[in-house]
């Protein structure tokens, strides 16, 4: 009768003997070590022992400095960590920044803590869940969760879910033996472009010692996915192609305005830019609760900075220089140096964080091995509808009929009682609103920095000159195919000779029609 | 009466000229970094390094009973501004040593004005190698203390077998990616496994070369990327990688350029797992690093700042530059070149680094993985430490070439097979 208590009584404490000394393990220097402690760990029924994974795999798991107690860390504002025992959960209060020492992880580690929590995970009553624990298990390729797949398999209702475990298993199937299973699962992966099975169906077809068939096989399955994926490729290249010419688009809008428009070469265009992207990264500062909205805030609010330090820099420097472009260039060439410099005394000549929201990060899977990435996805929209709000400011609204009416002839609108300088101001705030709005949509593709404008201003003028002075919809056309065609040589001369020969291009091509696609009609022209 | 008056004015200007004598004898050490520009983002922190360590040489009784002066000038990411500057510092200010340059263009400018003045110069940065003169010191890593060791822990722990060397096209990746290329064909790579791909400076579209890399590593064999791309293009390339889905768990990149300070401008989310071979981290597990931390931290008095890798090259050629000036006893740039070949300091890692006779150190190798909170994680390092090889083996053109300062040989380009020295032409 003792006994039998004693037997009953004992197997929990050393579960959590066992718990405890797998998790102490896991303090070495050996990544091999730690590997069989994680192992170990995954296969316990202990509730701290898929927190301890968890902490392992994003980094948290420490030692508390002199001890071997392991111990989970979440880092403090003011530096230094808060302690929490790994094994017993119990808290152990705060340490300094030299209090703690990290256990660390390393890829191969990582990819084997994904695999083993989604084991865990594989239960879970949500099934976008169940599927990323399917997927995570596929990545891992770790063979031993293999029966955890089938098990989940038998018990499976969801079809979604069924589907990942099927696809799954036929990746697994890929491995094993020379048999009739494996042969399916070459069969069954001719059209599958994940590239594990690519990468799995390679190495089949290289080795010497399979059966000729199943080589045959996966020779044959490898070339069906090549020619699917040429497919695929085309249409990649084409929207990539389009994503840079919408960037193109952005950044040369505002300058079509004031170039186009108004005449003035404002070499500052690229740092209104960077003051767009500037204001995100101040967006994001003041409300750090909200990173979610805060490009829904930044864009007015860039579109308004922007505008208004153009509007400063039109009074007070270019507006004593129209119709003198040499000392403008020079001018305002000064000026952009003033703002990167006052920027770098500001901020710090330092890079910003810009963090990207959730739903910009990421791609649109449309189909398996063809996806699009949402924050390029976002940015082209973004890009067609700004192009289309400044079409109908300047179609549709009395500020666009002035500006129109002053581009044509300034001395006539004159005289037809337009205020002139007053529509100078207005266009060049609203062509220096737009460079910031363009650069809230930059602070999520590239480096928010001082040095953010200098890369867009020979590009902005290219774009604009291309596309014929003074005309909107050849910004637009220009930008575009710009964009497509840089793409389509990228790939065979590589990233530098294709801008070089765009540059050539462009050059040859205003040499034969010196105001670019879509010239200006009209009186204008004549002046 | 009168005589009183001559006598003040006589004490007067006695106590004048003793303080003029005073000033006069401090020991100058000139800072040439940028501090305006494109290159402020990178050496305003070195600059900022030198003047704490001046302090703390200063608090801690001077060099040779003088006190330092630090005398700090700025370049402007300028090139031929640095070598007007240098002369400035050299001619003018009369600085008893530099510190100073980061991009290997900003170097090759100062050097012939360093040559020609006879001054000393510590550049701290990793480079290309291919260069050892004799008024330049090279604290850096060279290629086999940075690149070589990194392919090797890619090719024997990763198990790696095809190799996209990318970079931005200049002198440096391209010079390093040459001696790569010659390095895994040496080791039985072949031709078709090697990618190589160049970028401008600041590129920003990385959505064709990243859906080429994908495709080249789904081929069946562990791909890995090596990349010298240079500073701020890195943040897009990687936010780009991991929009297409590829994580450091299939594809890992390496990088030379990438380090804490680099990384405190972004979020490093995407970034997590990739990787660096640098020589120094601020994570390094030692206790003389933690005290650097701490002194830094406290120098600049921002709890946010980080430790990196050039840094660390500058605290150990200052301290080289001090044991050197204390073993010769002066300041005189020729003494102190004499002394300093086999001058060993403490690095900041827990190790000793030695002054070399071709003047570059030697220098331990870490590499290490990138963590969400922007530091690394060190998984891997060598066994002890690498001396620095100013001429590379693998390429063809300098495999002969040897440099040694020391006499009888003195020179930074010797020939060993046909027994020539064949001056300071480095090209």
């Amino acid at each position: 009768m003792v006994l039998a208590l004693g037997l009953l009584m004992s197997p929990p404490v050393s579960a959590d003997d066992a718990f405890s000394a797998a998790v102490k393990s896991l303090n070495t220097r050996s990544f091999a070590e730690k590997s069989s402690a994680a192992t170990l760990i995954a296969g316990m029924t202990h509730p701290r022992a898929g927190v301890v994974l968890e902490a392992m795999l994003t980094g948290n798991l420490y030692t508390k400095r002199r001890s071997d107690i392991v111990v989970i860390a979440s880092a403090l504002d003011q530096g230094g960590y808060r302690l929490v025992d790994a094994i017993s959960g119990e808290a152990l209060g705060d340490v300094g920044r030299r209090g703690a020492k990290k256990i660390s992880v390393n890829n191969g580690l990582r990819k084997q803590l994904r695999g083993l929590i989604a084991g865990r995970q594989l239960n879970h009553a949500d099934f976008q869940d169940r599927i990323e624990a399917v997927e995570a298990i596929v990545v891992s390729g770790d063979i031993q969760l293999r029966p955890l797949l089938v098990s989940r398999r038998q018990l499976e209702q969801e079809v979604a879910v069924l589907e990942a475990l099927d696809n799954a298993l036929v990746i697994f199937d890929l491995d094993v033996g020379n048999g009739a299973v494996r042969l399916a699962a070459i069969q069954a992966s001719a059209n599958n472009l994940h590239p594990t099975v690519r990468t799995k169906l390679t190495n089949i077809a290289s080795d010497q010692s399979l059966d000729p068939e199943i080589r045959g096989a996966a020779n044959q399955a490898l070339l069906e996915l090549e020619a699917l994926a040429n497919q695929y490729q085309i249409v990649e290249t084409f929207f990539f192609g389009l994503s840079l010419g919408s960037i193109l688009v952005l950044a040369a809008i505002g300058l079509s305005i004031t170039f186009g428009v108004m005449g003035v070469i404002n070499m500052a265009h690229g740092e209104l830019i960077m003051i767009g992207a500037y204001i995100t990264y101040v967006v994001q500062i003041l409300f750090p609760d909200i990173i979610e909205y805060s490009l829904l805030i930044a864009v007015p609010a860039a579109f308004c900075v922007s505008g208004i330090v153009g509007i400063m820099i039109e009074r007070s420097v270019i507006q004593f220089l129209y119709g003198r472009p040499l000392e403008t260039l020079l001018a305002t060439f000064g000026v952009s140096l003033i703002l990167q410099q006052a920027v770098r005394s500001l901020f710090s000549p330092l890079n910003r964080a810009v963090l990207t929201p959730e739903w910009m990060s990421g791609s649109l899977e449309i189909a398996q091995g063809l996806s699009i990435t949402y924050n390029r996805l976002y940015i082209f929209f973004f890009a067609l509808l700004v192009f289309a709000a400044l079409l109908l400011i300047l179609q549709r609204t009395r500020l666009g009929l002035e500006v129109r009416a002053v581009t044509q002839n300034r001395s006539m609108a004159k005289a037809m009682g337009i205020r002139s300088a007053r529509v100078d101001i207005m266009t060049f705030g609203l062509g220096a609103g737009i460079a910031g709005v363009a650069g809230v949509a930059l602070s999520q593709l590239t480096n928010v920095g001082p040095n953010l404008g200098q890369g867009y201003i020979v590009d902005s003028f290219m774009v604009v000159v291309f596309g014929g002075v003074g005309n909107l919809w050849g910004t637009l056309v220009a930008g575009l195919s710009l964009g497509v065609v840089n793409k389509f040589i990228e790939p065979v001369a590589g990233a530098v000779v294709a801008k070089i020969l765009v540059l050539i291009f462009i050059i040859l091509f205003i040499q034969k029609r010196p105001r670019g696609l879509f010239p200006q009609k009209g009186r204008a022209v004549e002046d | 009466m009168y005589n009183y008056i001559t006598k003040l004015f006589l004490v007067a200007a006695m106590i004048a000229s003793i303080s003029e004598a005073r000033a006069a004898e401090t020991i100058k050490v000139g800072v040439l970094h940028s501090l305006s520009g494109t290159m402020a983002i990178s050496e305003t922190t070195l600059k900022d390094t030198i003047l704490m360590m001046v302090d703390k040489q200063n608090a801690a009784g001077g060099l040779l009973g003088k006190q330092l002066e630090a005398v700090v000038v700025d370049p402007a990411s300028n090139w031929p501004l640095f070598a007007e500057k240098a002369r400035e510092l050299l001619a003018k200010e009369k600085v008893d040593v530099m510190f100073g340059c980061w991009t290997s263009v900003s170097r090759k400018s100062v050097l012939p004005v360093v040559e020609e003045l006879n001054g000393l110069l510590f550049y701290p940065v990793q480079y290309e190698g291919e260069e050892s003169s004799k008024n330049v010191f090279y604290t850096g890593a060279a290629p086999n203390q940075q690149a070589i060791p990194a392919v090797d822990y890619l090719m024997n722990d990763i198990g790696a077998q095809r190799w996209v060397l990318a970079g931005t096209d200049y002198v440096y990746p391209r010079t390093t990616n040459k001696i790569l290329e010659a390095y895994l064909k040496a080791k039985g790579v072949k031709e078709e496994d090697i990618m190589i791909s160049y970028t401008p400076f600041g590129h920003s579209d990385w959505q064709s070369i990243v859906s080429d890399i994908q495709k080249f590593g789904t081929a069946g064999k562990k791909t890995a990327v090596v990349s010298t791309i240079n500073g701020d293009a890195n943040v897009p390339f990687y936010k780009e990688l991991g929009n297409q889905g590829i994580s450091a768990e299939d594809i890992p990149v390496i990088a030379f350029s990438v380090g804490e300070e680099e990384l405190s401008g972004i979020d490093t989310g995407p970034l997590v797992g990739h990787l660096a071979a640098w020589n120094y981290f601020m994570s390094v597990d030692a206790e003389v690093n933690d005290d650097f931390i701490d002194g830094w931290l406290e120098f600049i008095d921002d709890d946010d700042r980080v430790s990196n890798d050039p840094m660390e090259a500058h605290y150990i050629g200052f301290k080289m530059w001090v044991e050197a000036v204390k073993k010769a006893g002066t300041t005189d740039s020729d003494a102190v070149q004499q002394a300093i070949i086999g001058v060993a300091v403490p690095n900041l890692s827990g190790g000793i680094a030695t002054m070399m006779p071709n003047h570059h150190i030697t220098k331990p190798v870490l590499i290490g993985e990138i963590q969400s909170d922007g530091q690394f994680d060190i998984v891997w390092e060598t066994s002890g430490s690498v001396p620095g090889d100013a001429w590379s083996d693998f390429l063809p053109g300098s495999k002969d070439i040897t440099a040694d300062w020391q006499a009888p040989l003195a020179c930074g380009n010797y020939n060993v097979k046909t027994g020539q020295c064949s001056g300071q032409n480095y090209e």
